[in-house]
């Protein structure tokens, strides 16, 4: 099939997706309202602190929302299609698995920089927060950037569902919460127990928590932030081949088995 | 060329006293343009079968080829040739008959208008109402459903369709709209259709298949024309065929399933 063929494959799962976030607007806004809340939470937190701790927790709670949408829409979006039965029709469609997983993570990319966003300026209207100073463009470049490495480690997550429906599902959530708890969600990493901390370095969430902390507070420039960027984007181009390697090799461990048949 | 060989196939599942054999070293050839009719209980290994030939599971052993291409090293290319209806209506259920074709047409490269025109063409004949097109297909009945999932796979326009009991739970005037339009779209003109339908209605197999299978415990015991079989046991219908051939009723093997 040629590459409009395929591109059009890509655009099947945005479509699809965007479709079932209008089925079930009512749950989205619940979600939604849920993430406010938990920001808002976390942010009164640090009031006392003062304005900048309020805005240090804030990006802890976004890069958590991020993240969980990132792996929501990713890897539990597998679970989802072996619940509906749908996934032996995706999987015989004539497109490529990088189509069909790119269009799956592009979809996911979307909407969880859309949703971040909304969470971000109602925060910072909730507490009237001047965010003048900050580098907008430049935080935003980070959660993007930051995507490509989560598209890599949810593409692996996605990997549990598909060969255990129920299993996979509970393991992913565990796996999404268990980075974040190693990279500062809401501290620095050298209050972790120093056993901990290796594998704080390893992850990329680490470095996205503290190069958006330093573009929103100290509104640093993208001179400052190059590094991280260039290093996030190397993570990510290295870690998406590596998802899509572990997906592919289980998708034939699943026809194998005979795993990819209707769960629930 | 053959539309559908396979050669000494075989697949098992589980292991040491829990291995069950799904189907234990079948051969068979269709020809293209022929509707093969695979018949046998739950259990048989008729969806094994069905979903090796979609690329979706592994044989332990043996050879399966779609139009000369390898199921399991050809994979991409057969996917371009075939479709599948499967006996439960695999959808998103929360959207509409027409999101999940829009969805399903993306995949298969056919733009949004030739997707709608061709599926309304489809879903017409079959007697589903165009007003429900854009309601949720949890709404819907199954019946109709089915007939969403049959659309699904024509408009594809595919060289070799698998239907997998297509019409199993469908009320009678569903059944017989699957079934007319099965006959319709074989006979139109220009069509490159080759169908493999696997069921457990001995009669659809009689009206519809031009060779069938008897297919028990993932060996196929018998293989022949309806008509054909027929005078060879010298029997009304296929399930007195099915009779002769196992020593057991039908409906019988059917309940113990």
């Amino acid at each position: 099939m040629n590459i409009r063929a395929q591109s059009y494959g890509s655009i099947a799962f945005v479509e699809r997706n965007f479709a079932l976030v209008k089925r079930y607007i009512g749950w989205e806004a619940v979600f939604l309202s849920y993430n406010v809340v938990n920001a808002l939470a976390i942010g009164l937190i640090g009031t006392r602190m003062g304005k900048e701790m309020v805005l240090y927790l804030v990006i802890g709670a976004m890069v958590w929302g991020f993240l969980s949408i990132l792996f929501h829409e990713i890897s539990e979006s597998i679970a989802w299609e072996r619940w509906e039965g749908t996934i032996e029709y995706t999987f015989m469609a004539p497109i490529s698995r990088f189509t069909h997983l790119i269009g799956n993570c592009f979809w996911a990319v979307l909407y969880g920089v859309i949703r971040s966003s909304l969470i971000l300026a109602i925060v910072v209207l909730f507490f009237g927060i001047s965010i003048k100073t900050a580098n907008l463009p430049g935080l935003f470049v980070i959660l993007i950037v930051s995507g490509l490495s989560f598209v890599g480690l949810g593409l692996v997550a996605a990997v549990l569902p598909l060969l255990s429906t129920e299993k996979g599902a509970y393991a992913t959530h565990i796996l999404e919460a268990g980075l974040l708890l190693i990279s500062g969600v809401y501290y620095e990493i050298d209050v972790l127990p120093f056993w901990i901390r290796p594998l704080s370095y390893l992850s990329p969430a680490t470095y996205t928590l503290r190069a958006m902390r330093a573009a929103l507070l100290d509104g640093a420039g993208f001179h400052e932030l190059l590094p991280t960027i260039l290093l996030l984007l190397v993570t990510g181009l290295l870690l998406i081949p590596v998802g899509m390697f572990v997906f592919r090799s289980a998708e034939y461990y699943a026809k194998k088995k005979g795993k990819l048949k209707r769960s629930g | 060329m053959d539309a559908v060989k396979c050669e000494g196939l075989a697949k098992a599942f589980g292991k040491n006293s829990r291995k069950v054999t799904a189907l234990n070293r079948i051969d068979f050839k269709v020809e293209r343009n022929e509707i093969f009719g695979v018949v046998g209980p739950n259990g048989s290994g008729k969806s094994t079968l069905i979903r090796i030939l979609s690329t979706l599971l592994i044989p332990d052993s043996g050879s399966a080829s779609i139009f000369g291409y390898d199921v399991v090293r050809e994979y991409s290319k057969v996917r371009r040739l075939i479709n599948r209806v499967s006996v439960d209506a695999a959808f998103f259920k929360g959207i509409s008959a027409w999101d999940n074709l829009r969805y399903a047409a993306r995949l298969y490269g056919l733009n949004k208008r030739e997707a709608k025109d061709r599926s309304l063409e489809i879903l017409n004949a079959l007697g589903f109402a165009e007003k429900r097109f854009y309601e949720p297909l949890e709404d819907l009945s199954r019946g109709m459903q089915q007939k969403v999932a049959i659309a699904r796979a024509f408009f594809t326009a595919p060289m070799l369709l698998l239907l997998d009991e297509p019409t199993t739970g469908l009320d009678p005037r569903s059944k017989m709209d699957v079934q007319n339009y099965v006959r319709q779209a074989m006979s139109g003109n220009g069509n490159d259709l080759t169908i493999i339908l696997t069921t457990h209605d001995m009669k659809e197999a009689e009206i519809l298949c031009d060779r069938v299978a008897v297919i028990i415990d993932g060996r196929f015991i018998e293989m022949g024309s309806p008509s054909q079989l027929l005078v060879q046991y010298d029997k009304p219908h296929l399930e007195d065929v099915f009779l002769e051939l196992t020593g057991r009723e039908w409906k019988e093997v059917e309940d113990e399933y």
